[in-house]
């Protein structure tokens, strides 16, 4: 027994501190590996026949002349799937490829492995295919009256009868985003030589593709491994299947590693795409500024398969009309099924429409009851203990809307235009605009989110961590797609543990458990919670096996002393535990939407600033002004990092982009046309946090993902709007919506 | 693929005329996007950014191979103006003026400034020498120019005496990086004659006659005059609806910026 | 055909098979996967290299016409050991998420304080306004180059 007079070293990089990324080096110097870096030795490439048609039914179908082109090793069609004919995030209604029918523009038909892509493109190219091409169903309140859906949502809660001595009505629609990450989607399986493949392909949820992959190729569920692999962005993208299926049973047909790259083209077509919107609403309030009723109809476009969209539709119906308290509350949503690209998850996850329809009708309110308008929203802040306007849920965690709005109001208004440097006025460096031609606005955005899965999901995050005298390693499936997710685990191991050496070990399928996916602002919740609760577990096994009352990187510790050090701890070997971590349970709601389907909440608010050319048109976003409910801030840097990029991505939304689809087809899958903010479109975002802790996750933290996206759009919106003193109906704001030309 | 790297001029059109199909190469920032998206597949290209004489500004001559980094310090004005705004700073390091007259776009941001000023666009050959054609010969229609297949542009040539007084606009959606929507330039000699010429609105760079000759006959434009010179400019575009903006946006800004434009003229 | 040029100071060959582009033979022939390919239509700037002393778009450049050029890659900028003073900054300010849009991001700031070691903040903006970050809304990417910046003088 040791009992020398050790110090413990203080630890470096635990909570509350910004320590630097792991994989930062990497990343700035070029070296760090994505998915379109991967490489195998012998390795064949792979690229897809898709569907030129938005609807059509295959005729015929011969790809025997692409596989006597030279070079081409294998071709395969849906006549080639082994298994289960489709796939689906959560029905398989999806085929592998597309046969007899063909429902979306850009839907696989085909895919060839050849000795180089250029190769397989030929290949591509040599297959014959004939159509007959249908009509395709491109009009979502078409599909609705056709009853093409794959989800009704009905909220009833209250008096439908009550009414209040106001009313305002409008209607508005949202163009469809994209999630547009930097990295295309690209993926290399491996075959294993004995039936199976190592699949390395974009992901934000490798068990989700696991358990859709391996019943497609009729496989044993350990024959397939999916491992989690370097990404460039994913932002839903990532989280429904794209090439996975394709690059396995290519894999296991040649016995080669083969890999597939899509570019820029492919992929805004070959994932799918935030829901567009239309969506009616009458909102009713009483003279003292209460809300009374609000009333709504929402419909979002799921495109030809579901994917998510019966989460994104029940989002849209529960946050249907924000942060704020009221007693009746009657919703109809449905998510049509058309032929327009498929739509499925995208950061803010049905909440993001909707808002836009929340805050315009909450603006239009307070101007008709002659109420500030940030003041209305502070009269009907929902807070924690409040019934959920939707569900009727008891908010049981933290939910700080008043404070937000609060805080926000206390922030700096930002300075009136005074340059005439063409990059801080409307139109820019093209010098468009004199700054006397400028009106400025100003519009709020108050919103929530729910965190984590949702309506009885089993959500839930596997962690194990094995510690040894070199350190502590944590294992997890959980994307890293750059959020930061890799420094948070870091950060918690070491907090509870008390060893600043902490590596995170991406693990496999057939290594570790589901981590649930990177989305749904869940991963600090679920996997840093899992993280720190396994990590309290395994410590406190550690102080009971060796009767002490501390653990550091030195050893175990009872009333200052060092009782044994960290090599004797661990024998030899290592120390290892591994938990399941679940957040508190949540319930399918009844047929009125009744019921208690959500684990948490978050609110964000946001203050936009914008100077508007009006004859012309064109918009500056000058200055955001954000409060987010974080529950508790874990690493600073990484918080305001997630919060200006969400903000930004609100921003994108509301002036800039949209995937231009007409009759089923994509007319802008590139970035000439389709429209990212550059750092000239790029507002100042000031950040200011809200720290309540929430009742469950690492150390009462929120996630922070998904809510500033929710509320920096309609924040521009709002602020467009006061600056030209005329009501829009439609999002993205576009200069012909605001000159009100046709 | 074949690649022809010439060093001086006689040796690219020799190429030229060798081969008349082939590609010509300046800065790549068209042409590769085609490469890249599989729509051109070119088997012959004849690449132009070794020819020194070709990247030189000499009085009146722009050579074709000028890239629009280099156009930003231009002493025309308007000129500097444009080329602030084509592409990104990537684009401009490459891009060549050259390149964006053959394209032949009509949101080529150079073309209402060759127009407004009336440049001629320099074609050369091996057998029929030089030839000078004014912008309203050399582009013919979108993405078409007048080009033969064994010519290469080889340089804008500005008239004597281009007015100083010239101002440059481009709408589009975003602050930088970005395809116009609709563009101007609006140049006004000493004497108050007045040339407007615009971009995005019609298949090639569109000169304003009517609302050109509306300012020559009021030099001094009241209020009455402006608001008719706008409604002039609107008649006198043809733009149309695509994935960039609509018809009647187009019309409409055309007029708009086309006025803020005459205005910064006439206030200096 | 081969090119020879010179990358990152150093003599390469390589064999290209027809029109394609600078980046692709970087990445794919050459061994330097550093340059990102996201949109090769030059509109993101992640495959920004320099080129005979130009900061460039790879994906705009026809490889058989890089004959007798020199590049400068990310790969040429700075080392693990030894970070560029635009790198290390970037990491310090948490600039870096994804990082897909990170060596673009590296490659033409670097050669902005080449060229102006005290960039104000509107000429950093414009200077960049080639590169898109899908991450960080840019806000870290300033704090660090305007911190960089605040640093040279």
């Amino acid at each position: 027994m040791t009992t020398s007079p050790v110090t413990r070293k203080r630890i470096r990089g635990g909570i509350g501190e910004s320590p630097l990324r792991p994989d930062g080096i990497p990343k700035v110097t070029g070296n760090f590996a994505y998915a379109s870096d991967l490489h195998a030795e012998g390795m064949l490439w792979a690229a897809t026949l898709r569907s030129p048609h938005p609807r059509a039914r295959i005729t015929k179908l011969d790809t025997a002349p692409a596989l006597a082109v030279g070079g081409v090793v294998a071709v395969l069609t849906q006549d080639d799937v082994p298994g289960r004919p489709g796939f689906g995030m959560h029905v398989p209604d999806q085929p592998v490829f597309a046969a007899g029918e063909c429902n979306y523009w850009g839907e696989p038909i085909a895919v060839v492995a050849a000795s180089d892509l250029e190769t397989a493109k030929l290949g591509v190219a040599a297959i014959v295919v004939e159509y007959e091409v249908l009509e395709p169903l491109t009009d979502m309140e078409e599909a609705d009256a056709a009853d093409s859906q794959t989800r009704r949502m009905k909220i009833r809660r209250g008096d439908r009868t009550v009414s209040g001595a106001v009313s305002v009505e409008g209607y508005y629609e949202v163009g469809q985003q994209d999630q547009a990450p930097l990295g295309n989607e690209a993926g290399l399986a491996i075959p294993d030589g004995d039936g199976g493949v190592d699949l390395y392909a974009v992901s934000q949820w490798v068990h989700s593709d696991h358990w859709q992959i391996y019943p497609c190729l009729n496989l044993e569920p350990e024959q397939i491994r999916c491992h989690p692999v370097g990404m460039g962005g994913a932002f839903g993208s990532r989280e429904d299947v794209s090439m996975h299926i394709h690059l396995c049973m290519l894999a296991l047909r040649t016995g080669r590693p083969v890999k597939m790259m899509f570019d820029r083209a492919e992929s805004f077509v070959g994932h799918v795409h935030r829901h567009p919107a239309r969506m009616w609403y009458r909102h009713e309030a009483d003279a003292d500024g209460k809300l009374v009723k609000v009333e709504a109809r929402l419909i979002l476009d799921g495109g030809a398969y579901e994917s998510s969209s019966n989460a994104v539709i029940a989002n849209a119906a529960y946050f249907a009309m924000g942060p704020y308290l009221c007693d009746n509350v009657f919703i109809d949503s449905v998510a049509v099924k058309t032929n327009n690209p498929p739509a499925g998850a995208m950061r803010g996850f049905g909440g993001v429409q909707t808002a836009f329809g929340h805050e315009a009708q909450m603006d239009r309110l307070a101007d008709e009851l002659s109420i500030d308008r940030l003041e209305f929203r502070r009269r009907n802040a929902l807070g924690q203990g409040d019934p959920m306007n939707s569900s009727g849920q008891i908010i049981e965690g933290s939910l700080p809307t008043a404070e937000l709005i609060d805080e926000l109001a206390s922030m700096p208004i930002v300075e009136p235009l005074a340059s005439d440097d063409p990059r801080h006025l409307p139109g820019g460096t093209g010098l468009t605009t004199n700054p006397d031609h400028v009106k400025r606005g100003m519009g709020y955005g108050v919103t929530i989110k729910n965190l984590a899965f949702s309506e009885a999901f089993d959500d839930y995050s596997d962690v194990r961590i094995s510690l040894s005298p070199i350190g502590v390693e944590v294992y997890t499936a959980a994307a890293e797609v750059g959020q930061g997710m890799v420094t948070i685990i870091q950060q918690l191991a070491r907090e509870v543990l008390k060893i600043e050496q902490v590596a995170v070990v991406w693990s496999d399928t057939n290594v570790i458990g589901s981590a649930g996916s990177t989305s749904a602002s869940r991963q600090t919740q679920m996997t840093g919670g899992a993280t720190y609760q396994c990590a309290v577990e395994l410590r406190q096994q550690i102080l009971d096996e060796f009767g002490g009352d501390d653990l550091s990187s030195e050893g175990v510790w009872r009333d200052g002393d060092l009782l044994v050090t960290l090599a004797e701890v661990c024998g030899g070997g290592a120390k290892e535990h591994e938990i399941r971590y679940r957040h508190p349970e949540t319930f399918a709601t009844d047929e009125n939407g009744q019921g208690d389907p959500h684990p948490a909440f978050a609110v964000a608010a946001h203050r936009a600033v914008v100077d508007v050319d009006p004859e012309l048109g064109l918009v500056r976003v000058v200055q955001l002004d954000t409060v987010q409910d974080v529950g508790k801030v874990l690493n600073p840097v990484a918080a305001l990092g997630q919060i200006e990029g969400g903000a930004l991505q609100g921003v994108g939304m509301a002036v800039l982009e949209e995937l231009v689809v007409d009759k089923g087809v994509i007319k802008n899958p590139n970035f000439t046309d389709y429209l990212l903010p550059t750092f000239l479109d790029a507002p100042h975002i000031e950040v200011r946090f809200v720290e309540e802790p929430e009742r469950w996750g690492p150390l009462g933290a929120k996630g922070i993902g998904e809510p500033p996206t929710i509320s920096a759009g309609p924040a521009v919106y709002a602020a467009i709007q006061d600056a030209i003193g005329r009501h829009l109906h439609r999002v993205p704001v576009l200069p012909q919506h605001i000159v009100g030309s046709s | 693929m074949e690649i022809t790297r010439p060093t001086s001029l006689v040796e690219a059109l020799e190429a030229r005329a060798e081969d008349p199909g082939a590609d010509l190469l300046a800065g790549g920032t068209d042409l590769m996007v085609e490469v890249n998206f599989g729509h051109s597949r070119p088997e012959h290209v004849i690449a132009l950014r070794r020819i020194a004489e070709l990247a030189q500004i000499d009085g009146n001559r722009i050579g074709a191979g000028v890239t629009w980094a280099r156009l930003e310090k231009s002493d025309h004005r308007a000129l500097a103006q444009l080329a602030r705004t084509v592409g990104s700073p990537q684009i401009r390091a490459a891009g060549t003026i050259g390149g964006n007259i053959g394209t032949a776009s009509p949101a080529g941001d150079g073309l209402p400034w060759l127009a407004a000023v009336e440049a001629e666009i320099e074609v050369t050959s091996k057998d029929r020498g030089v030839r000078r054609l004014p912008c309203s010969e050399f582009f013919t229609g979108v993405k078409r120019n007048a080009l033969a297949p064994d010519e290469v542009i080889t340089a804008a040539i500005l008239p004597e005496n281009v007015p100083t007084n010239q101002e440059f606009a481009k709408i589009g959606q975003r602050s930088a990086m970005v395809i116009s929507t609709v563009s101007a330039c609006v140049v006004r000699d000493d004497d108050g004659t007045v040339r407007v010429a615009l971009g995005s609105v019609a298949p090639t760079p569109l000169r304003a006659t009517r609302a050109e000759a509306l300012i020559a006959e009021n030099p001094d434009p009241s209020e009455a005059v402006l608001a008719e010179f706008v409604r002039t400019v609107s008649a006198e575009v043809s733009p149309i609806t695509d994935h960039r903006s609509t018809e009647s946006y187009r019309r409409h800004a055309a007029g708009v910026l086309a006025r803020r434009l005459l205005e910064r003229c006439l206030a200096r | 055909m081969i090119v020879s040029f010179n990358v990152n100071g150093e003599d390469r060959v390589a064999n290209v098979a027809g029109s394609e582009s600078l980046l692709q033979v970087l990445r794919e022939e050459l061994g330097l996967p550093g340059s990102k390919n996201a949109c090769e239509q030059g509109e993101c700037g992640s495959c920004s290299v320099e080129l005979d002393g130009a900061i460039v778009t790879s994906c705009l450049v026809m490889a058989a016409d890089c004959e007798g050029s020199a590049v400068t890659t990310i790969e040429g900028i700075g080392s693990d050991k030894e970070l560029h003073a635009v790198q290390q900054a970037l990491i310090d300010h948490g600039a870096v998420q994804c990082g897909f849009c990170t060596p673009g991001f590296v490659v033409t700031a670097a050669h902005l304080f080449e060229k102006n070691p005290h960039p104000e903040t509107n000429e950093i903006k414009e200077a960049l306004s080639g590169n898109i970050c899908r991450c960080t809304g840019y806000g870290a990417i300033l704090r660090s180059l305007e911190a960089l910046a605040e640093e040279a003088r």
